[in-house]
């Protein structure tokens, strides 16, 4: 049995992610929302938890500080994911990524403005569809820069949509349905693969019988 | 500013004396061990025409090349972001004919980007390639290399990851797939996501290529389980002749480093549009990522008059050395030659400077800075004469 580190973001994927890991035989052994403590030993004597900022998770893994990690599609999407594995779709905290702005707004004859969080995302996307678009970093609160007239466009996680239908914004184009992956260092997936393996199986039982529930 | 003035770009280091004597000591073995085996050193240039330095090897290496303007022809030249290619230039022009061309390298490459946060845009990259070779001797013979450099390093424990690029080619272009749907199948591969490939392998018609397609990101298997997938999957000959020749390698290496630990990913697909046939990595814990690789690239060449077979493998050293202890405990400590001795202290001097570093006292120099050099200093004995004496904090 190797040693293995699972790295998890902080926040709402974490609430999903316990219980698929508990479902998976992997608990830790304090509560992990309560405590102030980012190491986690589990009921599993080579498996420590450790959690994390959502987007330090694919650092942590991809640099073998973590083996395996439980990372949104958004951020690997964002960040890129060149050396990591990505065995599986654990189907949890789903949304999707789409483009939106004020209703009945069309941008024609000049250069696109979009204000996102996902600068490198929205930048291969219109490139893909050949417009020519400035992308504005924004860290938060994306709906008022259409309304503030910052951009003509966002792009972000919509979920119900109902934050972008109380400001009167619609949401546009689907760029990709995001949800939670599990992540696995390349090396880690070599060296320990058995161990990996083993935990990688576990949690894909785990997400079939949610599906199915 | 002023205080920023010292700073290196990103990804660019300076070795400090305790480092570059390290390397440079670990530089020396490795080529001694290459030259051992037969492999002659070359020096391939820096800088040449980007015409030359990319040909035939794709757009990752284009994007990491460094580019700059001849000011004498006006054409664009590159800084070597990889030499693999360049000696495989010199071995196309310049092969003894017809057999066998053993060439090492070592150098520093500028790549415009680091593969992670952590990692250098300026390795110390080094390397062997055995070219005119297309049996797997060849691949025998470097990987055995690979092995022998590491173990120079003295990392442990090595694991040897084995792949062969035919083996997911013939699959893909078996499976009867459109390029975009066989564009998505190598990247669930590669990502090893097993529910993405079980679910594109629903749309492959032939069975047994289904199968086949299924079973590869779930065959991170050891060389006592390599015979099951030759028996199940050998009905293939491309396939077959593929997890033979793994079998082959793994079979000798196994035999000679026992203590290396062989597993093979079929799905690995690092380098799949550059290498040809066989290719392996070497990992180990600590690291995060390959600490060595390499692989077949045969018929590179081709554009510069030759085409021939060709398989190597590199290594960074600064990435190697970084983590690796101190064995030594320090640098070793010289002689100190106080600012009181005269000429007739030279000829010793000179003798002992045959096996040791002597240190001349210059105006200025306080004993501590001294003392954190040299343990042991020039003194006169009871005769007048001038012998080495242990220097201690007392004295």
């Amino acid at each position: 049995m190797s040693e293995v580190i699972i790295a998890l973001s902080k926040g709402r994927i974490l609430d999903d992610t316990l219980p698929l890991l508990a479902d998976a035989g992997i608990w830790p052994e304090e509560d992990v929302r309560k405590s102030r403590k980012l190491i986690f030993a589990t009921n599993k004597p080579n498996i420590r938890l450790v959690v994390l900022r959502a987007t330090d998770v694919p650092t942590y893994v991809q640099h073998g500080a973590a083996d395996l990690g439980v990372s949104g599609k958004d951020v690997l999407l964002e960040n890129g994911a060149d050396n990591l594995c990505e065995p599986l779709d654990l189907e949890i905290a789903s949304c999707r990524l789409m483009t939106a702005s004020v209703v009945g707004r069309q941008v024609t004859g000049r250069r696109r403005r979009v204000a996102t969080k996902f600068v490198n995302i929205a930048k291969r996307y219109y490139a893909d569809r050949g417009i020519q678009a400035d992308i504005i970093k924004l860290y938060g609160g994306m709906e008022l820069a259409p309304l503030m007239g910052l951009a003509d466009e966002i792009v972000d996680i919509v979920d119900t949509g109902n934050t972008l239908k109380a400001n009167g914004l619609e949401p546009l184009e689907l760029i990709e349905h995001i949800s939670s992956r599990l992540i696995a260092n390349q090396a880690s997936m070599k060296m320990k693969y058995a161990t990996l393996r083993e935990i990688i199986e576990g949690l894909e039982r785990a997400v079939i019988q949610r599906r199915s529930a | 500013m002023k205080s920023a003035l010292w700073l290196l770009p990103d990804g660019i280091e300076e070795l400090l004396p305790e480092d570059a004597e390290r390397i440079e000591a670990f530089r020396s073995q490795l080529l001694g061990l290459y030259h051992s085996w037969g492999y002659q050193m070359v020096v391939p240039p820096l800088v040449e025409f980007l015409d030359s330095l990319l040909t035939g090897v794709g757009q990752d290496l284009e994007l990491q090349t460094f580019k700059l303007t001849d000011q004498v022809t006006g054409r664009l030249m590159g800084v070597r972001a990889d030499m693999t290619p360049q000696v495989a230039r010199i071995d196309a022009r310049f092969h003894p004919a017809g057999r066998a061309n053993r060439l090492c390298y070592i150098g520093s490459v500028l790549r415009t980007r680091a593969r992670t946060q952590l990692s250098s845009r300026s390795p110390l990259q080094s390397g062997c390639e055995l070219f005119g070779v297309a049996e797997v001797e060849a691949d025998i013979e470097i990987i055995s290399l690979m092995l022998e450099a590491l173990r120079l390093t003295g990392i442990q424990p090595v694991h040897l990851d084995l792949s062969h690029v035919a083996i997911s080619r013939q699959l893909l272009a078996l499976s009867g797939l459109d390029s975009a749907t066989q564009a998505a199948l190598s990247d669930a591969w590669r990502r090893k996501a097993v529910p993405e490939v079980d679910q594109i392998a629903k749309s492959v018609t032939d069975p047994k290529i289904a199968d086949a397609i299924r079973a590869l990101p779930r065959s991170m298997v050891s060389l006592s389980e390599l015979h099951t997938l030759i028996t199940r999957y050998g009905s293939d000959e491309v396939v077959k002749s593929s997890l033979l020749s793994l079998q082959r390698v793994a079979t000798v290496i196994s035999a000679r480093f026992p203590e290396v630990e062989i597993c093979f990913d079929l799905c690995e697909m690092r380098g799949y549009n550059y290498h040809t046939g066989l290719f392996f990595a070497a990992y180990s814990p600590g690291f995060g990522q390959a600490i060595a690789e390499g692989g077949r690239y045969d018929g590179v060449g081709e554009q510069f008059g030759t085409r021939r077979s060709a398989t190597g493998f590199s290594v960074d050293l600064r990435a190697l050395l970084k983590r690796r202890e101190d064995q030594a405990g320090g640098p070793v400590k010289g002689v100190l030659v106080p600012a009181e001795a005269d000429e007739s202290a030279w000829a010793l001097i000179q003798s002992l400077r045959q096996t040791e570093a002597v240190i001349c006292e210059m105006p200025g120099d306080t004993l501590a800075s001294l003392q954190q050099r040299c343990n042991r200093r020039l003194v006169r004995n009871a005769t007048g004469q001038w012998c080495v004496k242990d220097w201690n904090l007392d004295d």
